[in-house]
């Protein structure tokens, strides 16, 4: 699970490294996601396990129409660049909620067997459900993945590069607008292989991101904005945290320890674990 | 400048004075009570959005987290109503005591983050705050208090025949944050949080004292907050965590402010007037179905006004005016 949730959160933490911006419409990027992966599996019955680069591929279109139609315009905003960022993000929240309501109302949707869903695989006397196990396998992958990725290739040398200085980016003749559509929509990417995954085991509604997003950005948080790997590193402490929290309190607490243990992080390292400055 | 700065300040009080006679006069004329209902919220949220805006629009520490202190007055009011009979006057008063201590004490270890990492951290406490309330069987835990009827009276601040003194105190309480704000603008207060906001350390080393000013806005700030959580609470007559707690209530608190000008003096208010019965009756009218499309025309306008207008909507009324008379 906590692999999942740095998977969900790697994405937030490539966009906020990009631009700085945080995306309020994260859990609604999985939510989509999730329905995508639902949809293919109903009308195609394609596996979402199979169907996962589908709707990574789906999310990436996603997310780079996302930036140039809303984004691209909230990072211009001169006076109060910070709201402006959270509003316009957070009100295509909303809009995005709304029309997952009126196309697929309101009702909770789950992929019923699934190659994966509800198999467990015992390791070493440990019974662990494949669904997740295959989350986590996905997500390392990933990681690796966007490591490579964004160490390795001229793309990423481009992302990193406009990061720091989109004006002198913009002098040897790298479109910053372009280079940022790629970045939101690789970031979506991520998000998208995580909702696959997780439309396995988990139900499909309008509301669902709202309960992930929370938790993603404290992942974010937690490993400190504008670090890839941080973003790894936290998601595997909140999943154990929320591990350990629902040994000792009931389920309906298990978040307070991932809330209790971020407050606990930032007041002793204000800038996460792994963040810069 | 100073002339016309002090000529704005008394203009500004006629204006308020003005308006809020109006706004008096205004049940005289609407008998409806659903659009009494909508007048009532929207001085509510007027109140509690101008409340919001003196820590997160004039000091600059953009809190997410409000309805935490929210949920403390109402939860400290009906508590002390329903478990020990005090009457909400008093419980209002303490709710707010509360709500502010808890803001300072919060306050230690808040004001050292910055940014994104502040915004976080002021979201998940409320979230623990909810979460808690949840689970806190003695406080009825989900399932809320229902408020007993005890009958109208002013004493218990009750009413079930008519709305219209829910309407004087909810006007009385924007007109209570209005004038708060308005005095704090040119005080001593209300130059250290504008220099806070714009550069905590060039401020400093001006002998701001950044970190004080910063617990003086949130502790005004939540105080003002949980009064409106107390009356909401009489108001309703029912509370349960989600409801008074739950993160779309420090959205709605901010909204009115982030529609109008965060940091203005009118821009709550402005913002409320437009966003609140616009809420109301999007939902009313064409949320009935359940299918969401309320929350895509509320959604898509909160999108248009933040990109369009940073500044909000004063921004309109002053980018033609003052030109040469800024501040």
């Amino acid at each position: 699970m906590g692999l999942l949730y740095g998977l969900i959160a790697v994405g937030l933490a490539l966009i906020f490294g990009l631009m700085d911006v945080v995306n309020f419409a994260h859990g609604e990027f999985l939510m989509i996601a999730m329905y995508v992966s639902f949809f293919l599996f109903t009308f195609f019955a394609i596996d979402p396990l199979l169907s996962a680069p589908l709707v990574a591929a789906a999310l990436f279109v996603f997310g780079a129409v996302v930036y140039l139609l809303v984004v691209r315009f909230a990072m211009r905003a001169k006076a109060n660049a910070g709201m402006v960022q959270i509003f316009s993000t957070f009100g295509l929240a909303i809009v995005m909620r709304g029309l997952a309501q009126f196309f697929f109302t309101p009702d909770y949707r789950s992929v019923p067997h699934s190659w994966l869903g509800g198999k467990t695989i015992s390791i070493a006397g440990i019974f662990l459900p494949e669904p997740q196990l295959m989350g986590a396998l996905v997500s390392i992958l990933a990681f690796a993945g966007l490591y490579l990725f964004i160490h390795r290739t001229d793309f990423g040398r481009a992302l990193e590069a406009t990061r720091e200085d989109p004006g002198a980016v913009a002098l040897v003749g790298i479109d910053k607008n372009r280079v940022f559509a790629l970045g939101w929509g690789l970031g979506a990417a991520l998000v998208g292989l995580a909702g696959a995954i997780m439309a396995s085991f988990f139900y499909i509604y309008p509301d669902v991101g709202a309960s992930f997003a929370l938790i993603a950005y404290v992942t974010v948080a937690l490993g400190g904005f504008g670090s890839v790997f941080g973003a790894f590193a936290g998601g595997i402490i909140v999943g154990l945290v929320e591990a350990t929290t629902a040994l000792v309190l009931p389920p309906s607490l298990k978040s307070v320890g991932i809330y209790a243990v971020y407050l606990l992080v930032v007041f002793i390292r204000p800038r996460g674990l792994f963040g810069q400055m | 400048m100073d002339k016309h700065f002090t000529a704005r300040r008394r203009r500004d009080l006629i204006i308020a004075a003005v308006l809020a006679g109006l706004a008096a006069l205004a049940p005289l004329f609407i008998k409806d009570v659903y659009i009494q209902n909508i007048l009532i919220l929207t001085l509510m949220y007027a109140a509690l959005s101008q409340s919001w805006n003196i820590l997160s629009g004039y000091c600059g520490q953009i809190s997410l987290g409000h309805a935490l202190y929210f949920g403390i007055g109402a939860y400290t009011t009906e508590l002390l109503f329903t478990k020990f009979g005090v009457l909400p006057w008093f419980g209002m008063l303490a709710g707010g005591a509360v709500a502010a201590v808890i803001a300072m004490g919060l306050g230690y270890p808040f004001f050292r983050l910055r940014g994104h990492y502040f915004v976080i951290a002021t979201i998940v406490i409320a979230e623990i705050g909810l979460l808690l309330f949840q689970n806190w069987d003695w406080a009825g835990a989900a399932m809320g208090i229902t408020v007993q009827v005890r009958g109208d009276s002013w004493l218990k601040f009750q009413f079930m025949r008519s709305k219209l003194p829910y309407f004087y105190f909810a006007l009385a309480l924007c007109c209570l944050a209005w004038f708060v704000t308005w005095w704090l603008e040119d005080s001593k207060w209300g130059f250290w949080w504008r220099a806070v906001k714009d550069n905590p350390e060039a401020a400093e080393s001006l002998g701001v004292v950044v970190f004080n000013s910063k617990m003086g806005a949130a502790a005004v700030s939540a105080f003002l907050v949980a009064i409106g959580g107390a009356f909401y609470a009489q108001f309703l007559a029912y509370i349960d965590p989600e409801s008074v707690m739950g993160f779309q209530f420090s959205l709605l608190m901010a909204l009115p402010a982030v529609l109008g000008g965060i940091g203005t003096l009118w821009g709550p208010v402005l913002g409320a007037t437009i966003l609140i019965p616009m809420t109301e009756l999007t939902r009313s009218y064409i949320g009935g179905s359940g299918r969401g499309v309320d929350l895509i025309v509320y959604g898509a306008l909160i999108v248009a006004i933040s990109l369009a207008l940073p500044q909000g909507l004063v921004s309109l009324f002053s980018r033609a005016k003052a030109k040469g008379a800024t501040r």
